[in-house]
């Protein structure tokens, strides 16, 4: 079992001074091993998720160099980069994708670790079903070769994603070399517009921050939009610190938090629940604690978000024009570049342009809230005619909770197909790709050039959005459908 | 042991005056299917490199014969996006040695460390200096000296230091790597791990 050989007990604090810190502090200082003068941390990892794309040369480089898997227990493996989201029973047809599948389960049977492959009721995209599970914890570290890994940090943990030489580390070592990231928070208070969600919070920070604004920074989200938050919203949130630079983003866990992971499969039960709860009720940033940059937003401000270009950062308000390359402050050649991608014009109104695909799915918006939110504006309508429409469950269990919910039902009258669990169009690693030249309304994380197929042209927004967009088949205000 | 040892590089540079250059962009994500760390450089900016029908694409800085050599200029904001090492595998398997920016994503320059790739941050001015110096001769070389932590360019003569942490600076010349130094303190983390509690 691995709760017997897991190494890690839930208890006690580590008050190194009095004087105030910060939550990333706590848990970060909690986990250095060793300091290197003039080099990194040696940083403890709790949790490791592993996929089938970024494992397999770390396991290449275990056995070249015949050292074994130290904490097996700690790591999990789950197939999802690779995977069909259609015809999952039947073998994948895709050589070099089952081959990748296949080294997985076998590295991971090889080493003990707990493998969740295709068709295994608990496999699913590795940011979804590592909280579902009650895998993801607070006050833990926790690193994948997958750069979302930050959704954690919704837990209160400090998770980022990782290479896959650090991959190796961990398996051999459990610790990778860190230098310490500098501290930001970000305070969004205030109440926010209809049709406004945790994806349009996020967008709308990177956008005012841009691509690199917190690179070499952890970041702190705190204030009442955060508190008020679901644990969904704010793994949206976290997810996508990566995309402004961010190693990774997290926020105090609180009632929320505990609602959520209790009674979860993996979560402490009994007399170690009531340990770690109390640990978990001093993993909050003390008043006074200092960071190195802070900004400061207002709920009011944010509208309902789209993309309009090749970067996370090149978001807008959906009612907004795509803004003139005399506004900017610099980096006109990329963004003309990127507009050029897209087919797009300076000062042009998005709303109205035509929308070809719609992907709902991913570790940023593929869990159950997403396809509420996305169903919410379905039901009792139709699917546009000429939209291609991917529905993909972020997991086995968020499949199942869409059945249950008789969110099916409602997909299944307007018109929409559900699809099986899997990264999908996130990064168009299987064959659901979007072709060259086609725009598609997409609740993912990146619209880099091709990344959802080569020369596909990718918006992102919310599921709302998502939805508007797929039964009117082109971008719509999604206030008119609330 | 995992890569070669750097000391000092005297060569050509390859320019790619585009910023925000992310991981998607050198290696998409279609090509990340190998489970050995083999051939990438075959694939290493895929798209900007070849057309749908393979011909390669005239215009790309690859596909110019008249730029060559193991340094690679970006750019501001090189590397953004995904952890994929395959990234750093893909460009140090082309044969660049060491990538230059104004700055660079987190995730990608501790990737390219971590294999044998030097991450050279220089000044936007510098920058633009080493644009000017390719372009004007594209057979101009530049120099990165490691351990006095500089970068030359042979034209001009300008020269400006960069920063690395003595511990990654240490591996790099020595071709040590991380793994290494880990396997070394082994039963320090047992320790660790037998008391750590959270
Ligand atoms: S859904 Fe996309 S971002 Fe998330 S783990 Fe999969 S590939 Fe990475």
């Amino acid at each position: 079992m691995w709760e017997q050989n897991f190494p890690i007990k839930y208890f006690k604090k580590i008050s190194m001074s009095n004087k105030p810190s910060t939550l990333f502090d706590k848990v970060w200082d909690a986990h250095v091993v060793r300091k290197i003068e003039d080099g990194p941390d040696v940083f403890f990892i709790d949790r490791h998720f592993i996929h089938e794309v970024t494992s397999p040369v770390a396991f290449l480089g275990l056995e070249s160099r015949g050292i074994d898997v130290m904490f097996p227990d700690c790591t999990f493996a789950t197939a999802d980069h690779n995977t069909p989201t259609i015809n999952q029973h039947l073998p994948v047809a895709d050589p070099l994708s089952a081959n990748q599948l296949q080294a997985l389960e076998r590295n991971s049977a090889k080493y003990g670790i707990s493998h969740w492959g295709l068709g295994d009721p608990k496999n699913g995209i590795v940011h979804v079903v590592g909280p579902e599970n009650g895998i993801t914890l607070p006050g833990m570290t926790i690193v994948c070769g997958d750069s979302h890994t930050s959704t954690h940090g919704a837990f209160g943990a400090i998770a980022f994603g990782i290479g896959t030489s650090e991959v190796e580390m961990v398996l051999s070592s459990q610790c990778i070399m860190q230098p310490k990231p500098k501290k930001m928070r970000i305070n969004v208070n205030g109440q926010l517009g209809k049709a406004v969600t945790p994806k349009d919070v996020t967008l709308y920070i990177i956008a005012q921050l841009t691509t690199a604004g917190a690179t070499g920074y952890f970041v702190e989200y705190a204030g009442d939009v955060f508190e008020k938050m679901s644990m969904e919203g704010r793994m949206t949130v976290c997810n996508m610190s990566i995309e402004m630079g961010a190693r990774g983003g997290m926020i105090a866990p609180d009632e929320t938090t505990f609602k959520y992971i209790n009674g979860r499969e993996k979560a402490p039960k009994g007399a170690a629940w009531d340990k770690a709860l109390a640990y978990w009720k001093t993993l909050k940033t003390d008043a006074g604690a200092s960071f190195d940059k802070e900004y400061n937003f207002e709920a009011a401000d944010i509208e309902p978000m789209i993309t309009y270009g090749t970067n996370p950062g090149m978001g807008m308000g959906i009612s907004k024009h795509i803004p003139k390359a005399t506004d900017l402050a610099g980096g006109v050649a990329t963004y003309e570049k990127s507009l050029k991608y897209m087919g797009f014009e300076e000062d042009q109104l998005m709303i109205g342009k035509k929308v070809d695909y719609v992907f709902i799915g991913s570790c940023t918006n593929g869990r159950i809230e997403d396809f509420r939110a996305f169903a919410s504006i379905v039901k009792g309508r139709k699917k546009a005619d000429h939209i291609t429409a991917w529905i993909v469950p972020g997991s086995h269990i968020v499949e199942a909770q869409i059945k249950e919910e008789g969110i099916l039902d409602i997909l299944t009258e307007a018109g929409f197909l559900l699809r099986q669990p899997g990264c999908s169009a996130c990064l168009a690693m299987n064959d659901d790709k979007i072709p060259a030249g086609k725009y598609a309304v997409s609740t993912s994380n990146r619209n880099f050039e091709g990344r959802q197929g080569p020369g596909s042209r990718t918006l992102l927004a919310s599921p709302y959005v998502a939805a508007a967009a797929a039964v009117t088949g082109v971008v719509t205000d999604p206030r008119e459908f609330l | 042991m995992a890569y070669d040892t750097f000391t000092v590089l005297t060569s050509t540079a390859v320019p790619l005056p585009i910023e925000n250059v992310d991981t998607d962009q050198i290696i998409p994500a279609r090509f990340l299917k190998a489970t050995e760390r083999k051939g990438f450089g075959d694939n290493l900016f895929r798209d900007w490199r070849y057309n749908n029908d393979e011909s390669p694409k005239k215009d790309f800085v690859l596909n110019n014969p008249i730029y060559s050599g193991k340094i690679l200029v970006g750019g501001t904001n090189f590397g953004s996006g995904s952890s994929r090492e395959h990234a750093a595998w893909a460009i140090y398997d082309y044969g660049f040695r060491c990538v230059v920016s104004s700055f660079f994503a987190d995730i990608f320059k501790g990737n390219a460390i971590n294999v044998g790739i030097l991450p050279v941050q220089v000044s936007e001015a510098f920058l633009v200096q080493i644009f000017k110096a390719i372009e004007a001769d594209p057979a101009t070389s530049i120099t990165v000296d490691l351990n006095a932590q500089t970068i030359k360019l042979a034209a001009t003569g300008a020269t400006e230091s960069f920063t690395i942490n003595g511990y990654k600076k240490n591996n790099l010349i020595n071709g040590f790597d991380d793994i290494d130094y880990l396997q070394a303190m082994k039963e320090d983390i047992k320790a660790f791990a037998t008391t750590h509690s959270i």
